[in-house]
């Protein structure tokens, strides 16, 4: 076991890449019996200090439908400098510049070690980055001017040749011209009308010049061919202009009436937005920034009426069917991310308001696009600015931790084909010979376009396997999968990311310890997660978490031990006995109930559930909950209501929150001050410990989570109650009084009941 | 006056009509020079003679004048003696109304100086009046008699009417006419000699400086004697002349062997060769032929032929031509109004009074009718029946300026508060509580004069009435004392019932490369930083209430936001114009005083900002969009300003495409050259009258603009257009700079309603101006400023009864530039007549004019142009062929007999007729017609008459010293001497002729340059030069452009210059080039037409 683990873990350090299976079942069949698909996490850019980028590009397979890129795995005749393709067999010269290839003169994509190669590109015109703030200006005066500062702050934090533009909205919306002197000009369109990006260009006056001299004259001096655009400009040029320019941003002067919400065009200022970009700099690195303080009121896109009487949406009036603007402004957030993706910009929102903004509409914006989304409760919180700022740090390099633009490609051997990926990415549409027929998420294609990644993006791909029963795979043999990265890296230069990764074959039937054995089940938690996500984006919530259910019943039936019909019986291997719980707690997750959770909260977490890289996504999916005392070291303990002691605090982190709890008895000694007496230092550094833990992990996290600091009886700590399982409840009143616990006010059930039942249903034989 | 003539005057008159009808008619003009001729006539046959006398001499006219007491003019100087002799006939002419005689006397000279000028021409009548009828204008000339009118001058001229006595002998019914034409004139000079013996000198004078003119008439000195001779006769044939007229053609012969025959001859030359000197001398030749003709009806047409070979004085036209001296002079009626009327208050006290001309200065003193500045009416004296008024075709209409602005001497008009309740009003039609109001039951109740309904008065206006049954306080509240005055209107009267916030200005600049590239936006925006100081203001306002706002645009329109916590202004750009809207609410509108460094600052940029615009492309319906919908969400109304270059052909609503097509005119499809391209604009309008946004234009165009389409808004909104067409800077800054901040200055009422009651019997049916109407009834105008007329129309619906007379009440209820809400209400009482003659002695030429060329010009857009001058011309001769048939003195049908208040609806007609609008020459281009035409609509009838007939000054004919204005000469090229120069203004041009041979001296002290060679043709400005001819000269132009509402630009034109072909085109009397009729052949024309008419 410590053999696999160790061997999951260098995997994933050198290739970014988790596999359910690191055995893979050898024929169609007995895959599909594995119940799991075989499939993984893959974090296209981790973080690879130690892998300095080769200089040079690619050497691709000459075959056109392949074109899969040298790699370790090829076969190399050093004399004849011929390579053959690991994934079509076709034998490919090697081009001049590898005259001088040996066994003992290898380039670095052929050694084994570099499973994982980054290629710089040396053509293409380098276009700086763009960054486009789009701001609403119907907020409350505090929230304005904190948004106004972190927004004047994030300059400095650019690269002083970015392209900065703004465009602000309310009741209209602007787009502000940046490159004027004096008069400070602006370009004002209706909040209510919905325009073609030609319109938009037109209106703009980006018809003429911009296209043609960017075209005809890659060649000019770098700077040359973006100044034609009056609304993008370099950082350095402009910081004073637009620093003052967004220090005079007043609120949305139209008069707001009793009862009624401001008229808030997002609709319409994200739709100018990407006509902008979309006129004057396609395919190029590019951020839509959307700060919002509020639902979207009028015009396409809009959420709800500026009616304050008719409240937004819920999940009930959904259900009900009752949200009558819901599917056309979702309609119209979808056009405007499909188009976004087209052109590689990426689309983040930053919405900051104490009521639903209408995510859950323009969530695909972000999703689509591989943006950012943020929720909170104001500009004027930490929790914002930090987050903001996070935005913009930089990596052991000096660059700034975004890519643009990525296209992925994925390549497969013959008994593999790809089912589908489920990311921040979209379709391209490419059909290839390795294309599966059968979709797991978004499938159809070989090649994805992600148009913001980060070092931590990860899709989920899934994958299918073709052998047919009777073609067996000769012993030893391994199936190969590359996958290609294609970007822009932060610095402006096209990089190529190209992982090759091989897995062996194995028969199921002779083999199974093999595979059972080969089995990581936290990343088969997360994959079937993802899958299960993605469900419930399309269908009613019950079928998905049924359909889970039956998931893990036939994983059970699988690979448990058991006598029929004796659930007594039943154990499972190490590598699966962490999976049902995992279940279960996914059940209870934000990303699959949506009960107290506005359709705007279920939208976001899913939105970060999709692009979290497995650490974090399992955070996610079970919190972690650390207990601190005077008994010894902090340890992490059971989420469970049984770890809630009088005597404890409790550290919880679940992605989106840290919940700080303390104990009864520890909220009475703080209540009495006793950290203040000299006497009882160690109480004081009790109390801190877990502030400086979840300072520490503050710090690393992105977004911002929301920090909560409570004891026990505060109303906060529902945040925790709400998670841990609940073994102690009202119900079982046995609990009632002692120590162990706190029981939790639940009809819920507890993770012991869910495994008896689990069990039960797994021997049974009737299933 | 023409009262007077009416008709019982007539049977005494009579007799002598017959004979001396031409002449007394011509003569009479002379008389009656001012306005209602007719009865003149008489008299001045009588007076013809002394006159002459008198004249010789009198080139002081002054002198003999000095008998009648008002001396400053001449006519009326006749007149009064006129009426002194005929006192009697007077009362003669009293039967027919002596009303109407009182008031003539009494504003004649007669009765005392006051008057004089008005009763001048009563007096006249009278002498005609017994006669005949006919007198009153029946210038025997075919239909010439109008002479009469012009008596003085234009009966030398009668010289010219022998000519054309041949030719009409010779050809058609014209020739012939323009035999009729000399008569009258020649009688008329004669007529009005005859009755002023002192009088008439002052009819000389008038008519020397024309006979001056018309120096070439050498027969003057014949004439002379001739004149005499007629004069003589004159007073016994009055009537007779008259009936040579008619004779036609013939008779002008005849006439010359006749009683005059001695004029036409001798006397004409002698008088020529002498008289240059001698005005008189001149009038005195014109007399004589005049006369001559007459008496020649009798005779053989041969002798027509020399008659015309005396007006041989206009050269050109030698023998067989019309003397146009002997017709009817406009001048002439000019001065003797003048001279009659312009001393005494005009007191408007008394029921159906005509008011002095337009172009006379006179006072006003409100007694209960509204002053003639407010209001003016085609006729004074309604006829009774619609039959009568269908008979006689007089347009009955009124020219309604409700915001006139007043001279300093006469006091504004009071506001009245009447509290919560608001003005009192008649329950059942709504009218305001007037004058006219009759109290009764103790004044417990009051009876409406419109509609007879009897209402309560409501306990806190209750007052006892007096022993007359007037009430206690009526010289107390000018509800019940004066014409005009205001009420401060209640909430219920305003929109949404709110009151009003200030209205706005919203400068909208067009800065596409034209604009920039001719100065414009730099010159304008420079101008606006002082010009916003001086925004109008109510009454003693210390700061003006009105907010400003600023916008430019090209294909896209770019906003300013200038609050006064900017530093600097913010542009807010739209491309959006297909939708458009106003993005921003705050800043956009602002005080100038809060916000003046920040106007000032983007008052700098704007030019700066479009320098190096390449942006040729306009728009123009959203830039109006955009003001009005800033409005709209200001909830104010307001004023927008565009200035802007040329055809909105860039892509947006009301996009125009070029669509000139001088293949068009003169078919049937002409008129669509009128018609608006799109109805978009109509649409617009309208949106912006429900607002209160009025529009004014100021266009700057290189080339066609389609004036038609882009000033439908401007002309719905109550707004005007202005027009500068290749604007340089260099050359028309003064110009548009000028207008500019008149426009920007005027005081202005917004959002205003205006609604005009009548008493019950008669209606108004039609409206004409620059407003918005809704339905039938209510003039719904956004903006409305002093210069704006509203020309109403009215129409029998019942009988009115001479007794109650017929009522008008004008209320316009409008938002003043403070914001405040009120009613402005003018009433107007006329008589009403069961005679014609009445009618037609109480009639205004120069209002019926202005309604007879606002309905023509509206009519373009419907009819061909044919069509609508031939309705002009149908018209013009039933109306003088129903009085010929019904109230002249019977007479030879070859007589034309013009009314002596419509002498001169023939001259003006035809310059109606030959207008650029109704007759367009090559060099007229389709714009500038239809800017003409948009201009017109809302003309008064100052603004009319002198744009039709222009004032043509000659300025060294008088001394220098002489710091009066010098009299006008007739619009002739024939009048022009080319020792001289001329100063020639229509309202919108002003020229400067130099003749050719003027004396260096003069062309040294205007120019600067030493001989004439050497003066810049199509110069715009005269050299400032410390000399007193320059200084009278260019203070002379500063007080006709002071008089213009808008600014009119000099241009210097050299006699037999290139130029000199624009200035002749103002040269109404003349043939124009574009096949425009001479006045003296439409004269004969008209005569035909009525003779048409009669058989």
């Amino acid at each position: 076991m410590a053999t696999y683990l160790e061997f999951i873990q260098q995997n994933e350090e050198r290739d970014g890449v988790r596999f359910s299976w690191n055995v893979w079942p050898s024929s169609r069949l007995e895959a599909t019996r594995m119940v799991v698909p075989l499939a993984c996490l893959l974090t296209p850019l981790k973080e690879r200090p130690d892998l300095p980028p080769v200089q040079y590009d690619p050497v691709l397979c000459s075959r056109p439908t392949c074109k899969a890129i040298l790699n370790p795995l090829c076969q190399v005749d050093y004399r004849a400098k011929l390579w053959a393709c690991n994934f079509c067999f076709q034998r490919n010269q090697f081009p001049p510049a590898y005259a001088g290839i040996s066994e003992v003169n290898q380039p670095a994509e052929l050694m084994p070690q570099f499973s994982t190669v980054e290629y710089m590109l040396q053509r293409g015109a380098q276009t700086p980055l763009i960054f486009l703030y789009v701001v609403d200006t119907c907020l409350e005066e505090d929230d304005l001017q904190a948004l106004k500062e972190s927004l004047q702050m994030s300059l400095s934090l650019l690269p002083p040749d970015a392209l900065v533009g703004l465009i602000t909205f309310g009741r209209m919306v602007q787009v502000h011209e940046l490159s004027c002197e004096g008069i400070s000009k602006s370009y004002v369109f209706r909040g209510t009308k919905d325009l073609t990006a030609k319109q938009i260009q037109d209106m703009l006056g980006l018809t003429k010049p911009a296209m043609p001299m960017q075209q005809a004259r890659p060649a000019q001096p770098q700077e040359h061919p973006f100044v034609s655009s009056r609304f993008l400009q370099p950082v350095h040029k402009i910081d004073m202009n637009l620093t003052d320019l967004l220090g005079e941003l007043q609120r949305d002067p139209w008069p707001v009436t009793q009862g009624k919400r401001p008229l808030r065009s997002t609709g319409v200022a994200l739709s100018i937005a990407v006509g902008l970009l979309e006129g004057t700099f396609p395919n190029t690195g590019a951020r839509i920034m959307l700060f919002t303080g509020g639902p979207p009121t009028q015009g396409p896109g809009m959420v709800v009426g500026d009616e304050l009487k008719v409240p937004i949406r819920s999940w009930h009036d959904i259900e009900k069917d009752n949200a009558r603007l819901m599917k056309k402004a979702t309609k119209h957030y979808e056009m405007l991310a499909n188009r976004t993706a087209t052109n590689g910009h990426c689309i983040d929102i930053y919405a900051c308001a104490l009521d639903q903004t209408g995510l859950l509409e323009m969530k695909c914006c972000a999703n689509l696009t591989g943006g950012h989304m943020v929720m909170g409760d104001s500009f004027n919180t930490s929790l914002f600015k930090q987050t903001f700022q996070r935005i913009f740090t930089k990596d052991f390099n000096g660059d700034f931790r975004m890519a643009f633009g990525a296209t992925l490609d994925i390549k497969t051997s013959r008994e593999l084909k790809i089912a589908g990926a489920i990311g921040p990415c979209v379709s391209l549409n490419v059909k290839g010979p390795c294309v599966s027929e059968n979709e797991l998420g978004v499938g159809g294609t070989s090649q994805w376009k992600i148009c913001g990644l980060d070092p931590t993006s990860t899709l989920g791909i899934y994958f299918e396997v073709v052998n047919q029963h009777n073609a067996p795979i000769p012993q030893g043999g391994r199936g190969a999968i590359q996958f290609v990265t294609h970007y822009q890296h932060s610095s402006t230069q096209r990089r190529i990311r190209v992982t090759t990764v091989a897995r062996n074959w194995a028969d199921a039937q002779s083999q199974l310890r093999h595979i059972e054995a080969a089995f990581d089940q936290e990343a088969a938690a997360v994959l079937m997660a993802r899958l299960g996500v993605f469900r419930a984006e399309s269908e009613e919530g019950p079928d998905v978490l049924r359909w889970l259910d039956r998931q893990l019943i036939r994983l059970c039936q699988k690979f448990g031990q058991y006598n029929k019909d004796d659930p007594n019986s039943f154990r499972l291997s190490d590598t699966f006995s962490l999976y049902p719980q995992f279940m279960f707690h996914l059940r209870r997750s934000p990303f699959l109930q949506v009960f107290n959770n506005s359709p705007d909260e279920s939208s976001y977490y899913r939105h970060h559930f999709a692009r979290q890289d497995l650490t974090q996504s399992l955070i996610m999916i079970q919190p972690i909950l650390y207990s601190y005392s005077f008994h010894g070291p902090p340890e992490p303990v059971l989420l469970d209501s049984s770890s809630i002691l009088a005597d404890r605090i409790l550290l919880m982190d679940t992605f989106f929150q840290i919940v700080i709890y303390l104990g009864e008895t520890i909220a009475q000694w703080r209540k009495a001050g006793y950290q203040d007496m000299p006497e009882y230092e160690n109480f004081k550094h009790l109390l801190q410990a877990p502030l400086d833990d979840a300072q520490e992990i503050l710090q690393a996290r992105f977004p911002m989570p929301r920090y909560i600091n409570t004891e026990h009886g505060g109303s906060q700590a529902r945040f925790l109650l709400s998670k841990v399982n609940p073994s102690q409840t009202h119900n079982n009143l046995y609990a009632w009084g002692q120590e162990t616990g706190a029981p939790i006010l639940t009809d819920d059930v507890s993770l012991q009941v869910f495994m008896d039942h689990l069990k039960k249903l797994a021997v049974s034989s009737a299933s | 006056m023409n009262v007077n003539q009416s008709a019982p005057p007539v049977p005494p008159f009579g007799r002598p009509q017959p004979v001396y009808p031409g002449y007394h008619q011509s003569n009479n003009y002379g008389g009656q020079p001012g306005s209602t001729v007719p009865p003149t006539p008489y008299s001045t046959y009588n007076g013809p003679v002394p006159g002459y006398q008198q004249t010789p001499p009198g080139v002081s006219r002054a002198p003999p004048p000095s008998g009648a007491p008002p001396g400053s003019t001449t006519q009326a100087p006749c007149g009064q003696a006129a009426y002194g002799q005929f006192d009697q006939g007077d009362v003669q002419n009293g039967p027919s109304s002596t009303v109407q005689m009182q008031r003539f006397p009494g504003s004649q000279t007669f009765g005392s100086a006051p008057v004089a000028p008005v009763v001048s021409q009563p007096a006249v009548l009278q002498p005609y009046g017994p006669p005949p009828t006919s007198a009153q204008v029946t210038a025997q000339l075919a239909g010439m008699q109008i002479s009469g009118a012009v008596a003085p001058a234009p009966p030398s001229s009668g010289l010219g009417y022998g000519p054309p006595t041949s030719m009409a002998s010779a050809s058609g019914s014209f020739l012939n006419s323009g035999l009729y034409g000399s008569y009258p004139q020649g009688q008329a000079s004669p007529l009005s000699q005859a009755q002023g013996h002192p009088g008439t000198q002052p009819a000389q004078r008038s008519a020397p400086p024309q006979a001056s003119s018309l120096i070439p008439p050498t027969p003057g000195g014949p004439r002379m004697p001739s004149m005499t001779g007629p004069l003589l006769p004159g007073q016994g044939f009055g009537g007779p002349p008259v009936n040579q007229p008619n004779h036609v053609s013939s008779p002008p012969q005849t006439l010359l062997p006749g009683n005059q025959m001695n004029r036409p001859p001798g006397p004409p030359p002698s008088m020529h060769s002498s008289p240059q000197p001698g005005y008189q001398l001149q009038q005195n030749g014109s007399f004589g032929p005049a006369q001559g003709p007459q008496p020649n009806y009798g005779s053989s047409y041969p002798g027509a032929p020399n008659f015309g070979s005396q007006p041989g004085p206009p050269q050109p036209l030698p023998p067989k031509r019309l003397d146009p001296d002997a017709i009817p002079s406009p001048i002439q009626v000019i001065e003797d109004d003048r001279n009659n009327r312009g001393s005494e208050p005009f007191v408007t006290g008394v029921r159906g009074q005509v008011p002095p001309l337009v172009t006379t200065n006179f006072l006003v003193k409100d007694q209960g009718n509204a002053s003639p500045r407010y209001i003016r009416c085609t006729s004074y004296n309604i006829p009774c029946t619609s039959d009568m008024a269908k008979q006689a075709q007089v347009p009955l209409a009124a020219v309604i300026k409700p915001l006139a602005r007043l001279p300093p001497e006469e006091a504004s008009l009071y506001v009245v508060d009447h509290g919560e309740s608001g003005p009192l009003r008649c329950n059942r039609c709504k009218a305001y509580m007037c004058p006219f109001m009759q109290f009764i039951e103790g004044g417990r109740r009051f009876q409406c004069c419109f509609c007879s309904c009897v209402n309560d008065v409501p306990p806190q206006y209750f007052q006892h009435l007096d022993h007359t049954g007037k009430r206690v306080d009526a010289y107390d509240r000018p509800e019940l004392s004066l014409g005009s005055y205001e009420f401060l209107a209640t909430v219920d009267y305003c929109k949404n019932n709110k009151f009003p916030s200030p209205p706005a200005f919203i400068f909208m600049i067009d800065v596409s490369y034209n604009a920039i590239r001719s100065g414009l936006v730099k010159l304008l925006c420079e101008e606006l930083k002082s010009l916003l100081d001086f925004l109008p203001r109510d009454g003693g306002a210390e700061e003006s209430a009105i907010r400003v706002g600023f916008v430019t645009y090209n294909k896209v329109l770019h906003f300013y936001n200038v609050k006064s916590s900017l530093a600097q202004p913010q542009m807010m750009v739209v491309s959006d114009v297909a939708d458009m809207f106003v993005p921003l609410l705050d800043g956009f509108l602002v005080n100038v005083n809060e916000s003046r460094a920040v106007i000032t600052s983007l008052l700098d940029q704007i030019p700066e900002m479009f320098v190096d615009t390449r942006e040729t492309e306009t728009v123009f319906a959203p830039v109006i969009q955009a003001g009005m919908e800033a409005l709209k969400a200001a909830e104010c109304a307001g004023k927008l300003f565009l200035f802007h270059t040329s055809l909105p052909i860039a892509e947006a609503p009301g996009k125009l495409k070029n669509r000139d097509d001088r293949k068009l005119i003169n078919t049937d499809k002409e008129k669509t050259l009128f018609q608006p391209q799109t109805g978009a604009y109509q649409t617009l309008a309208k949106e912006c009258v429900a607002q209160g946004c009025c529009v004014d234009l100021f266009l700057f165009p290189n080339q066609y603009v389609d004036v038609a389409t882009l000033s439908v808004v401007p002309q719905l909104t109550g707004g005007s257009v202005y027009k500068y067409a290749c604007f340089q800077v260099e050359n028309d800054q003064e110009r548009f700079l000028s207008d500019l901040r008149r426009d920007v200055q005027k005081v202005i009422g917004f959002d205003a309603v205006m609604r005009v009651r009548t008493s019950t019997g008669i209606r108004a049916v039609d409206f004409f101006g620059a407003f918005y109407m809704s339905n039938t009834t209510d003039v719904e105008l956004a903006g409305l400023d002093g210069e704006k007329t509203v020309t109403v129309e009215f129409k029998h619906d019942d009988r009115l009864n001479e007794e109650n007379g017929a009522l008008l009440q004008c209320a316009l209820l409008y938002t003043s530039c403070a914001g405040q809400r009120r009613l402005r209400i003018h009433n107007l009482s006329l008589n009403c007549c069961t005679q014609l003659a009445d009618l037609y002695r109480n009639c205004e030429t120069d209002t019926l004019i202005n309604y007879m060329a606002k309905f023509a010009y509206r009519g373009v857009l419907n009819s061909p142009l044919k069509t609508v001058r031939d309705t002009l011309i149908a018209q013009c001769a039933q109306i003088l062929a129903c009085y010929r048939k019904n109230c002249a003195s019977p007479s030879s049908a070859g007589q034309l007999i013009l009314p002596e208040c419509m002498k001169l609806l023939p001259v003006y007609l035809n310059c109606v007729l030959k207008s650029d609008v109704l007759q367009p020459g090559a060099e007229v281009t389709t714009d500038d017609r239809a800017y003409v035409r948009q201009l017109v609509t809302s003309m008064d009838v100052a603004e009319t008459n002198v744009f039709f007939y222009p004032r043509l000054l000659p300025l060294t004919k008088s001394p220098i010293e002489n710091a009066t204005e010098p009299p006008a000469v007739r619009a002739s090229e024939e009048r022009l001497c080319n020792g001289d120069i001329y100063l020639l203004e229509n309202g919108l041009n002003l020229f400067l002729w130099v003749g050719a041979s003027v004396q260096q001296g003069v062309v040294q002290s205007l120019f600067c340059v030493s001989s004439f060679s050497q003066i810049t043709s199509g110069l715009n400005v005269l050299p400032v030069l410390d000399n007193p001819l320059s200084k009278k000269v260019r203070g002379l132009i500063d007080n006709l452009r002071a008089q213009r509402s808008r600014y009119m630009k000099l241009i210097v034109v050299k006699q037999e210059d290139k130029l000199e072909m624009l200035f002749k085109h103002f040269l109404v009397e003349d043939k124009s080039l574009n096949g425009g009729a001479s006045y003296v052949d439409f004269l004969c024309h008209m005569h035909k037409e009525i003779r048409q008419l009669l058989s």
